[in-house]
């Protein structure tokens, strides 16, 4: 094994040492040119500019950026203008060469639509070395994107196809330019590209719109989850149940600054996973002191309950914005930033793909705790008759008090989630109340699975309208359905039946 | 109870009833000592306010102090607020003190309205600074107008206004959304062809995308590349938005202007990094993104995008260094909530040198009557912190400079370009109501231009 690795380090000095060798040979040839080529950057003469920027662009030497700044510092507008695409081209051709798969990835496509021909050969030899199918695929379309503005129709008409072969949604307006080309063969290939392309992104088109349906349903569900319990199986009509969300927010907040203050920074990025744990518990607990103090108190009284738990709510977000301020914000770990290419034109973020497994846990964690454990049978026994479980013994106040907590403690979870994709303020809660309750109600009081089933019906019912409707009207049209649907079916999508429909 | 008594008089009386009590009551040395220090303290106080002649004149700050609007509008206070001590620092205007009589109008349009109504004829205030969006300013307007009031608003709009009533310190459209969309059009800017005018669904987002388009249609900007779309209020969902901007982007040359308002910037712009945009794709060029907004968001998202504004914390002269460290130190001083970490921006400018402009005018004019001050205020000049801007000599709004600025990791913004000298306000577009005019001076406010 040491031998290996000996002979490795061998080989690898070897290269390091004969390319800094070639390098050096290579730059005392080039310096002179080099010199001239900068100093005519600032002439007067339009082609001698010219003639600078294309000897520059073809040395493409990415150690002259530093000097190129230099001169961009002081020149006037006109140099400024002439020698941006030399900085472009050299700092993309250096960002080529990067180890990060998304620089090399950004640098591709920079390349391809700064266009110039200068720049393939370097795409070209960094496609022979690049491991990433992406980046991979990003090269090659801009290889192709350079070639189909070529004076030769027979390399358009290659590139037109391969571009094409690629579903290339950045070529279309090139190739649709290209259709009234004088070429024969360049039009028929450019059609029969974008033909190919079009069907393509239709298909692409009909997956994204399923995957933002499902992304959007299981945020509802999150949401609504919680709700669900409180509601559904309790009764207790919970004004204050976003505030509850607006803890989990801030909980994930407070255990980011933790992290910033107390723990190293390599392991800043795994605060989140102690986030989720703390909202749960931030809010559960903040469920625990609302039950005792405020709800206990108002059981079967729905009216009371809402005017009281939602002069809650109101004190809660003004102690929130009295403590945390309006201006807070909670920075996605990096694993959750960015998002993952499934295919051609489907870009998954991984913010999303989180949430949406976060929900199928939750679901799974509260299937568990009601039908698979000792509690959630006493749960299910309370809801269904609460005073013949008080006299066989159970502890109805007891149960109450950890079911509304446990109700809250995922309304905690939400708001932790809710943060990957939007704000962390004050008024946070308000923006969902709203949308939980059309979910539980839709769904049918009381039963968890009316929720879950609601929960992706409006949700893919919504994304399905918008792109045709736009988010204004999408919005106004799902309230319609959701009332007409109410309308048909008062008691919502799961009713309950038999002798305690009414209880 | 006294609706106008501001916090220092009460702490005064506070103090001098206790100093009595203490006076009377114990017969300690200190009680004695500190007794004898208020009384005289209170002697000072009333020696000053004697030398300052007469009552100090009252002016209103008109703010949301609460509710969805207070995370823009509370540093509007505190900056009017500022200027105010700056001022009776110096020994006020006209040798008075300016006493400020801040009212809450809860970011309700209709409290807005209550309130002014409760500033101008209960507390009698000379001017009123305050309002932050369109649909506060519309709703005090008729009581403005109807009790010859006199407002100073701060914040960028939408035009088509042009009260006798209002100072509008902050921008029209063409000083700050027409120059962006040209500067997105210059070469220098990216030659960009194609717009995705993205808003919030209310009055300013409609009429700025309504000039844009109009003038993007004159620049010669086939109708097919100009996309227009609003959300609702609060809006949290962008993944469809996103969508269609990256199939609009295809092929380069596109970029998002950006209407946005308040609590739906975060999602938009987390949304827009997530699906895989960058700002060398699809820039966006935002007219509600401020220093203030970047100061409580995570910028990675943002950093890169663009912004126009006609001023940023990060103008390098020596007035603004001077004024943001001025705000800082007011911050820190008076207890407000994240203290020295406040940042300044357009719309707190404006509003602080709203409070200037109108002083020096009081001063031209040698009283507070609204009429007088009003003709004072015509071509004024002050030297604000982001440079000298220049009041109109009829139409009521301020010629200001054009900046647009890069968003950078720190929640600054880096110039990139900028106005040759001020830009001439025009409240009326020319692109969409080229037939209007407004002054003050030569017509009765709004008028027909003859062709």
């Amino acid at each position: 094994m040491k031998r290996v690795v000996c002979l490795v380090m061998i080989a690898w000095v070897a290269i390091c040492g004969r390319g800094e060798f070639s390098a050096a040979e290579e730059l005392s040839a080039m310096t002179l040119e080099v010199e001239g080529a900068l100093k005519d950057l600032s002439s007067e003469d339009a082609a001698v500019q010219e003639a600078a920027v294309n000897a520059l662009i073809a040395g493409g030497d990415p150690a002259l950026l530093p000097k190129l700044e230099e001169v961009r510092a002081t020149a006037d507008r006109s140099v400024r203008m002439a020698i941006k695409p030399v900085i472009d081209l050299l700092k993309n051709k250096a960002k080529l060469a990067s180890p990060d798969s998304n620089d090399r990835r950004s640098a591709a496509t920079d390349l391809g639509s700064l266009g110039r021909p200068a720049s393939l050969p370097w795409m070209q030899a960094a496609l022979q070395q690049e491991p990433d199918r992406w980046v991979r695929y990003t090269l090659e379309e801009s290889i192709q994107l350079i070639r189909l503005s070529s004076s030769d129709p027979e390399i358009q008409a290659t590139a037109a196809t391969k571009l094409g072969a690629l579903h290339s949604q950045n070529a279309v307006p090139h190739l649709k330019e290209l259709t009234a080309a004088s070429s024969e063969g360049v039009a028929r290939a450019s059609r029969e590209a974008i033909g190919r392309i079009e069907t393509w992104a239709s298909w692409a088109n009909g997956f994204e719109t399923i995957f933002r349906g499902i992304s959007l349903s299981s945020i509802l569900l999150m949401m609504s989850l919680g709700l669900a319990i409180v509601f559904g199986l309790m009764g207790v009509i919970n004004m204050a149940h976003g505030e509850l969300m607006m803890v989990g927010a801030y909980a994930t907040y407070v255990a980011q600054e933790l992290f910033k203050g107390y723990v190293s920074p390599e392991l800043f990025d795994y605060y989140f996973l102690f986030a989720l744990p703390l909202s749960f518990l931030a809010a559960g607990l903040c469920g625990l002191a609302l039950e005792a103090t405020v709800i206990r108190f108002l059981y079967g009284r729905p009216l009371e309950t809402m005017l009281a738990t939602w002069g809650v709510s109101l004190v809660m977000i003004q102690g929130a914005r009295v403590y945390f301020g309006d201006l807070t914000s909670v920075a996605a770990p990096n694993w959750l930033r960015g998002g993952f290419q499934a295919m051609v034109g489907v870009y998954l973020p991984y913010n999303r793909l989180f949430i949406i497994l976060l929900s199928v846990l939750c679901v799974v964690g509260i299937y568990l705790l009601l039908f698979r454990s000792g509690l959630g049978l006493r749960v299910r026994a309370v809801t269904q008759n609460r005073n013949m479980s008080a006299c066989l013994g159970i502890p109805t106040r007891r149960v109450d008090a950890y079911t509304f907590a446990f109700g809250s403690g995922l309304a905690g979870i939400a708001g932790c989630a809710l943060t990957l994709v939007g704000n962390v303020e004050p008024g946070l809660g308000q923006n969902y109340i709203v949308d939980s309750f059309m979910v539980v109600v839709a769904g049918g009081v009381g039963k968890l699975a009316g929720t879950i089933v609601a929960a992706m019906g409006i949700g893919s019912l919504n994304k399905l309208l918008e792109p045709s409707f736009g988010a204004v009207y999408g919005k106004v049209l799902i309230l319609v359905f959701v009332i007409l649907f109410l309308q048909w079916r008062p008691a919502g999508l799961f009713a309950m039946k038999g002798r305690n429909a009414d209880a | 109870m006294k609706l106008t008594s501001t916090n220092d008089e009460k702490t005064d009386d506070n103090s001098s009833n206790q100093s009595r009590r203490e006076f009377l009551s114990s017969s300690k040395k200190i009680a004695y000592g500190v007794g004898a220090a208020a009384l005289l303290g209170n002697l000072g106080n009333w020696a000053l306010s004697y030398a300052a002649d007469k009552e100090p004149i009252k002016v209103g700050v008109l703010h949301s102090l609460s509710g969805t609007m207070a995370i823009s509008e509370v540093s509007l206070r505190d900056v009017v607020l500022m200027a105010v001590e700056e001022i009776n620092a110096k020994g006020g205007v006209l040798g008075r003190r300016i006493q400020p009589v801040v009212v809450d109008p809860a970011s309700n349009w209709d409290l807005f309205a209550e309130k002014s109504k409760q500033l101008l004829l209960q507390d009698k205030v000379s001017v009123v600074f305050g309002c932050w969006t369109s649909v506060s300013r519309k709703s005090v307007l008729p009581v403005f107008e109807k009790n010859n009031g006199l407002l100073f608003y701060p914040v960028q709009y939408e035009g088509e206004e042009c009260s006798h009533n209002v100072f509008y310190t902050g921008a029209a459209v063409n000083q700050q959304a027409v120059p962006a969309v040209e500067y997105l059009m210059s070469k220098e800017g990216g030659g960009y062809k194609k717009f995705y005018l993205l808003g919030t669904d209310y009055v300013y987002p409609k009429t700025t995308n309504k000039i844009l388009r109009a003038m993007l249609l004159a620049k010669k900007v086939p109708e097919a590349n100009i996309m227009e779309e609003y959300t609702p209020f609060h809006h949290q969902d962008y993944q469809t938005i996103v969508g269609k901007i990256k199939k609009f982007s295809a092929g380069g040359g596109a970029c998002v202007i950006s209407t946005i308002n308040g609590d739906s910037n975060v999602p938009f712009y987390k949304e827009f990094a997530n699906q895989g945009l960058r700002a060398e794709d699809a820039p966006i060029m935002a007219f509600s993104v401020a220093e203030d907004e970047l100061r409580g968001m995570d910028t990675n998202p943002l950093v890169g995008h663009l912004a126009a504004w006609n001023y940023y914390q990060s103008v390098d002269t020596a007035q603004n260094k001077k004024f943001v460290a001025d705000f800082k130190a007011y911050c820190k001083k008076n207890n407000l909530p994240d203290g020295e970490k406040r940042v300044t921006d357009d719309p707190i400018e404006a509003a602080y040198f709203g409070v200037h402009v109108w002083k020096q005018a009081v001063e031209k004019a040698g009283k507070t009557d609204v009429d007088a001050v009003r003709k004072a205020v015509y071509g004024q000049k002050f030297l604000a912190p982001g440079g000298e801007i220049k009041m109109d000599e009829g139409n009521q709004h301020t010629h200001k400079p054009v900046l647009i600025g890069e968003i950078l990791k720190d929640g600054q913004f880096k110039t990139v370009w900028r106005s040759q000298g001020l830009v001439k306000p025009e409240p009326w577009s020319e692109y969409t109501n080229p037939e209007k005019g407004c002054d003050w001076t030569s017509h009765q406010g709004t008028y027909q231009k003859k062709a």
